[in-house]
């Protein structure tokens, strides 16, 4: 029996208690569903439209070619570093997907993928991890806020974002990228009590990968599902099977669908797991077995989708190797770009601190001038020295 | 005829080595001592400092927490109120940020808001610094935010035996430290022997690394080697330059600061943080206000750029190298 359904059976000789003892909204249409949706594997998966099928199933095969990648230039140093989303391709290229043009994505460190999948450059999204700046592109140009490290800190942005853009009359929604781990920090409850507040349009996806580095899930939460945190604060949970690429992008079409109309936030839990390390630092040995990680595999978001094409025969082998070319071909490219060495500036330390220089932050730039003039004579200096 | 059993030998040992073995011994010799934080456990932490510590004392002395830095040093205050000694660690210093409020609102005060009758004996270890190559948010100095609380001890090592024993006296002391671990400096290895560590000075207590007779160099942490490296190449152009590693910023030991620079009338600070509003301001203050008629030159800061922490391709045009100390040193008017 709900909560609802109690006060509405109270005996009616009951003394009626005062009205702020009653919850003001009933929680049940916001409980998410005791199973995962799941489409992929199941009867629903009949109707879904074989473009969609073959366009999820074109983006998420690019992007486990992109991991690939993107993890073998951490190896030949190309990369400082990389967050690999291998294993949870499907839900980076669903939450891409689910938007419009003109919406806005948020997303956590780890999501350059559904970054690249919204259609921005690979090696702009990489130029983090690569380490010759911050944030390789132009945020507003590509209605992608900044690959945030700071744990669910982009989550009140998302809200402040899609409030003012109801507020000027523009219906955008933002879609805020968060890891299960994250959703334990402060920020990740501020910005949801916010949203639902201000009935901001915002959806919250949550990527419970099982793991923040080490720490599973168990010691980062006690609640049925990260989903059921949503009822608190009084907006819907939807729990989603996160390798299934259908799945996820019919549940947040429809959450990014109500945000547009007015209907207020949603969050998003999407049940995935990341196959690799946290990071190509991390050794992931140390905290779970290859066994566990090994019974991932049957639920491969590609396989999924193969299957699915194939069993109704929507794509052949010749389809197929297709995607795979054009996935290898993105690789390729990306090789190639990164391979060049990325032209730097050490003046570009003194740029965009503030709108106008300050008159202390010439003074240090005239310092590192000389330096890197000293520099260049010394070694020129030498180098004249050495071909006598 | 007595047999003296034989001493475990000096052998090279890293920082990081000597933070863990500290910590451990705290835990084996005192129960209250409890390791709190993200990944602390099962992992032995991102930096490895706590590798074997959940193994030994079980997972209640050695906790990993729900990743929430607040929560994280919000629950350690309750925990000290009920008489434990909790250590937190904050994985990168950028990341202690949320912790901020707890910190300065209660950590730092408790002492003064309760009369004394509470102080909170919570050691928060933030690893801190850059050159590590680190992303955004991973390299940050923020010791001048700690050390412009009041009632925060700072804290922060530059040798292997200094890591084991102020981390040891951090634990021990009843009121909060901010243990500052220089992490480009968490490999760098010392001869040192964990069965054998050498008691430190109490904290508030510099030391002289390097003595000199024309100069001093006031540093701390990550930018000690730096200073030492820079003393050397200094002998070529004829200084003999002494080091003081300051290894707590709170308190700060004046009287072994000024006697140096009175020794030697010239002092440049060295540190990574930003110079404008940043520890060295302080240090220059005092040095001038106590050795004014010694001096013979204005005392000279070396810092990080005043700028948010470059990306990694960067850095090194940003952090303070020997070269940019031997100009600052070059500038402390020889002629007059
Ligand atoms: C505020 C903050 N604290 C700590 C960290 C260090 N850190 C980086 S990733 C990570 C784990 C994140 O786990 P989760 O939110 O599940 O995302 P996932 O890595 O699984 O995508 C931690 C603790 C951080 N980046 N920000
Ligand atoms: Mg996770």
């Amino acid at each position: 029996m709900t909560v609802m359904e109690q006060r509405a059976t109270r005996g009616a000789g009951a003394p009626t208690p005062p009205p702020a003892w009653q919850p003001r909204t009933d929680p049940a249409p916001l409980l998410p569903d005791a199973e995962p949706h799941r489409v992929l594997g199941t009867d629903a998966a009949a109707d879904a439209d074989p473009e969609l099928l073959r366009r999820l199933y074109a983006e998420v095969v690019r992007g486990r070619r992109y991991n690939a990648q993107a993890t073998a230039l951490t190896k030949q140093g190309r990369l400082a570093v990389y967050p690999s989303t291998t294993g949870q391709e499907a839900a980076e290229v669903a939450a891409a997907l689910a938007l419009e043009e003109r919406d806005w994505l948020f997303p956590s460190y780890r999501d350059t993928l559904a970054a690249v999948a919204r259609g921005l450059d690979p090696v702009q999204a990489l130029t983090l991890l690569r380490g010759d700046w911050h944030t390789g592109y132009d945020p507003r140009e590509h209605r992608i806020a900044p690959l945030s490290t700071p744990l669910a800190t982009q989550l009140p942005h998302a809200v402040g974002l899609a409030h003012a853009a109801r507020l000027k009359g523009d219906d955008v929604v933002a879609l805020a990228m968060v890891g299960d781990g994250g959703t334990s920090e402060g920020d990740f409850h501020e910005a949801m009590n916010f949203a639902a507040v201000w009935q901001a349009p915002v959806v919250f996806l949550v990527q419970n990968n099982g793991f923040a580095i080490s720490v599973p899930l168990a010691k980062q939460t006690a609640a049925p599902s990260l989903a059921h945190k949503a009822v608190g604060y009084g907006m819907p949970g939807r729990l989603v099977d996160g390798n299934d690429a259908v799945a996820m992008h019919e549940v947040l079409t429809e959450a990014v669908t109500r945000a547009r109309g007015g209907g207020g936030p949603t969050l998003i839990e999407a049940i995935t797991y990341r196959m690799d390390a946290h990071t190509n630092a991390d050794d992931a040995t140390r905290y779970r077995s290859d066994a566990e990680v090994e019974t991932w595999r049957a639920h491969d978001p590609i396989l999924l989708l193969e299957r699915e094409l194939t069993e109704r025969g929507l794509i052949d082998e010749a389809g197929m190797q297709a995607v795979r070319d054009d996935a290898e071909r993105m690789a390729a490219a990306l090789r190639e770009a990164m391979n060049q060495d990325p032209v730097l500036d050490p003046m570009d330390l003194f740029t965009d601190v503030y709108a106008e220089e300050t008159s202390q932050l010439r003074e240090q730039a005239a310092q590192l001038r000389a330096e890197l003039e000293a520099e260049a004579e010394a070694s020129e200096g030498s180098q004249e020295g050495g071909g006598e | 005829m007595t047999t003296v059993a034989a001493k475990p030998a000096a052998k090279p040992a890293t920082m990081a080595q000597a933070l863990g073995r500290a910590l451990r011994d705290a835990m084996a010799d005192d129960p209250t001592v409890h390791v709190m934080g993200e990944d602390v456990g099962t992992l032995g932490g991102v930096f490895r400092i706590t590798d074997g510590l959940a193994k030994e004392f079980g997972e209640d002395r050695c906790t990993d927490t729900p990743l929430a830095e607040a929560g994280i040093l919000g629950t350690a205050v309750g925990m000290a109120m009920y008489g434990l000694r909790p250590v937190v660690e904050m994985q990168f210093d950028a990341f202690a940020y949320p912790a901020f409020e707890q910190l300065i609102s209660h950590v730092a005060r408790m002492r003064n808001r309760t009369r004394g009758a509470m102080p909170l004996p919570i050691t928060v270890r933030v690893p801190y610094g850059g050159g590590i190559g680190g992303v955004e948010h991973h390299s940050d100095s923020s010791e001048a935010y700690y050390m412009a609380t009041p009632g925060l001890t700072v804290v922060t090592p530059a040798t292997v035996a200094d890591a084991y024993g102020l981390l040891r006296r951090s634990i021990a002391s009843d009121d909060p430290v901010v243990f500052l671990e220089p992490k480009r400096l968490y490999w760098a290895k010392d001869s040192w022997n964990p069965e054998a560590p050498t008691d430190v000075d109490p904290i508030g207590t510099a030391v002289v690394r390097r003595p000199g007779t024309s100069a001093t160099l006031i540093t701390y942490g990550p930018s000690v080697p730096v200073c030492l490296e820079a003393a050397e190449a200094a002998r070529s152009e004829g200084w003999d330059l002494e080091v003081v590693d300051l290894r707590s910023l709170v308190p700060f030991d004046d009287a072994t600061v000024a006697a140096s620079v009175r020794r030697t009338g010239r002092a440049v600070v060295v540190h990574e943080s930003g110079g404008f509003g940043g520890p060295g301001g302080e240090i220059a203050a005092r040095v001038t206000e106590r050795c004014f008629h010694h001096l013979e030159a204005p005392v000279l800061r070396v810092a990080g750029f005043d700028i948010p922490y470059p990306p990694p391709m960067l850095e090194r045009h940003h952090l303070p190298g020997v070269d940019r100390v031997l100009d600052a040193v070059a500038r402390l008017q020889w002629d007059q």
